[in-house]
């Protein structure tokens, strides 16, 4: 520390799993491995960049340091929490290398856990959830928890976003949102330990503008939307890039769309699973883009939004596809191939007077026996 | 040319004897070996008066299933119908209201399902997929049918019968080797 006082380089030379980059004094680990981009970057649940604060505690992201520096080119003695350590010029981590890491991140995820009901089957966050891409990619493939997992009642907190307290995994990026989005915060973390949860004060109701935000910055699906609740899963949407002129936000968002209906509207999330900047600015969005532009006239649309190969999101959804010409009618002498049935006159689902979109909570059993769209508007 | 085994025998391209020239004796042999076989015993079923039993990994068409309490097991996960390669599963979720706990085992349900049995491999992938143990292929099979829109099966068709009120129903729903819900 003496040393960069005395004399501070432009540059801070790390050595992240061998790789060597030059970073701005006062990065963290995390965001100098972030630079590098791939498998280096070490997983987070508590940290995002956008949120100043956060961060230091789900400790996922935990590396070993090899060599502090070149001045002092001790190892440090325990793994360092990679968000919360800033770089040191000449500094040796060791991230995926490391087979202490691994084993830590293995038994971090095991604690998440711990807590973490089973429920991705009903969860919508599944799909989308760092916490299931954590564990299938880091933990381990059991649990040697035998005890009852901490249950609570789901809370509404506010008309649109639904709190299931069971899922949360206690990473306070809702707190931070509300403190650095909302003008007032009317939720936070009631009592310590093992008995910490996360509330309004005598269910108030959240309103803030900004507020739907702690849905998309939620890891887990503790944080849902109440307006897409159980209404589809992800992976059966097709998300679109689109815009709105807004007078509160920047107005980029990505669509859920099924069809011609959208399901839900969120901010678009980067490949850190953070929101995209603008200018230099967090792509927050509003809640009137977010919850009550439901219909596709609402919006400009641009185009299919890219995501990655390997997210389920993009199962079934097939890029750049050249279709065959038609052949039928050409060798039929201009004859349409006969249609034997019209799956839409058949098929119960998806039929046309039940909008779904429309609805502002979850679906009923009301909502599909009934034949009448009841609940809508 | 390296002949891939040891027991194969060159073609005998030499001219036919008198004898076999005559081609009776040849179709008196071959009569002989069908005659036999009147004395043997049948392979073959009368179908579908006489039913062979399936196996125990069969296939067949798909059951919706329910709890010991005689809850829907489903949740409408959609995981069956992303596993599902010919895309033949569709479904829509509700939520379970007070006073549906009976009905449902999980706070979410499938409202609608449905399984398209022309679009339908019968590959058992839908049952792997399946994280509650909610859909089974039976052992049966599609009645053939003129039309097509018989082979839409909705919930009301794949739903198994409910234990506790129709136990009858439900045991020949189950069947012999199917499994059970527990």
């Amino acid at each position: 520390m003496e040393e960069t006082k005395k004399d501070p380089p432009q540059f801070f030379k790390v050595t992240i799993d061998n790789i060597t980059v030059e970073v701005a004094p006062g990065t963290s680990i995390l965001n100098a491995a972030r630079s590098i981009g791939g498998d280096v970057a070490p997983p987070a649940m508590c940290y995002y960049s956008k949120l100043e604060g956060s961060g230091g505690k789900c400790r996922t992201c935990l590396v070993e340091v090899a060599a502090g520096s070149t001045a002092d080119p001790r190892p440090m003695p325990k793994l360092v929490a990679s968000c919360r350590t800033n770089v040191m010029d000449g500094m040796i981590v060791k991230n995926i290398t490391s087979e202490k890491v691994i084993d830590a991140r293995k038994h971090i995820v095991e604690f998440l856990l711990l807590n973490h009901p089973l429920d991705c089957p009903i969860c919508d966050q599944a799909g989308e959830c760092s916490l299931q891409d954590l564990s299938y990619g880091h933990g381990d493939i059991g649990t040697r928890y035998e005890f009852q997992r901490r249950l609570f009642e789901r809370e509404d907190i506010g008309p649109y976003i639904q709190l299931h307290m069971t899922r949360c995994i206690l990473c306070y990026r809702c707190t931070y949102v509300a403190d650095q989005l909302t003008d007032k915060r009317v939720h936070g973390i009631l009592d310590r330990g093992e008995h910490a949860e996360i509330s309004t004060y005598i269910s108030k109701a959240i309103d803030n503008d900004f507020s739907g935000n702690m849905i998309d910055v939620c890891p887990v699906g503790a944080l849902t939307d109440r307006t897409f609740r159980f209404k589809n899963r992800v992976w059966f949407l097709k998300p679109l890039d689109a815009h709105r002129d807004c007078d509160k936000c920047c107005g980029k968002v990505t669509l859920w769309n099924r069809g011609e209906e959208v399901y839900r509207v969120t901010s678009r999330k980067d490949k850190w699973g953070e929101v995209e900047s603008y200018d230099g600015k967090p792509g927050w969005i509003c809640n009137t883009c977010r919850f009550e532009k439901k219909k596709t006239s609402d919006w400009i649309i641009e185009g299919p939004r890219k995501i990655s190969r390997q997210s389920v999101i993009s199962a079934g959804h097939y890029v750049g596809v050249k279709k065959p010409n038609e052949i039928f009618s050409a060798v039929h002498d201009g004859r349409k191939p006969r249609l034997l049935m019209d799956i839409h006159k058949v098929s119960e689902i998806n039929e046309p007077h039940i909008e779904l979109s429309r609805i502002e909570g979850p679906a009923t059993g009301a909502v599909f026996n009934n034949g009448s769209n009841q609940q809508a508007e | 040319m390296q002949s891939l085994t040891n027991r194969s025998e060159p073609v005998v391209r030499k001219p036919m004897t008198w004898l076999e020239k005559l081609y009776l004796p040849g179709i008196l042999k071959g009569m002989m070996i069908t005659f036999s076989h009147i004395f043997k015993k049948t392979p073959t079923i009368r179908y579908p008066e006489q039913k062979r039993a399936f196996s125990q990994v069969f296939r067949g068409l798909h059951v919706l299933n329910r709890d010991e309490e005689g809850r829907e097991r489903c949740t409408a996960c959609g995981l069956c119908a992303v596993a599902c390669p010919a895309e033949a599963i569709t479904m829509e979720a509700a939520e379970r209201q007070k006073g549906e706990e009976n009905l449902y085992r999980e706070e979410k349900y499938a409202a609608k399902y449905e399984v398209n049995m022309l679009r339908c491999i019968f590959c058992g992938l839908c049952e792997e997929a399946c994280p509650k143990d909610a859909v089974y292929l039976s052992e049966t099979f599609a009645p053939p049918n003129y039309g097509r829109k018989g082979f839409i099966y909705g919930k009301e068709d794949l739903l198994i019968p409910n234990p506790i009120t129709e136990p009858e129903a439900y045991a020949k729903a189950k069947g012999a080797d199917a499994p059970t819900t527990k």
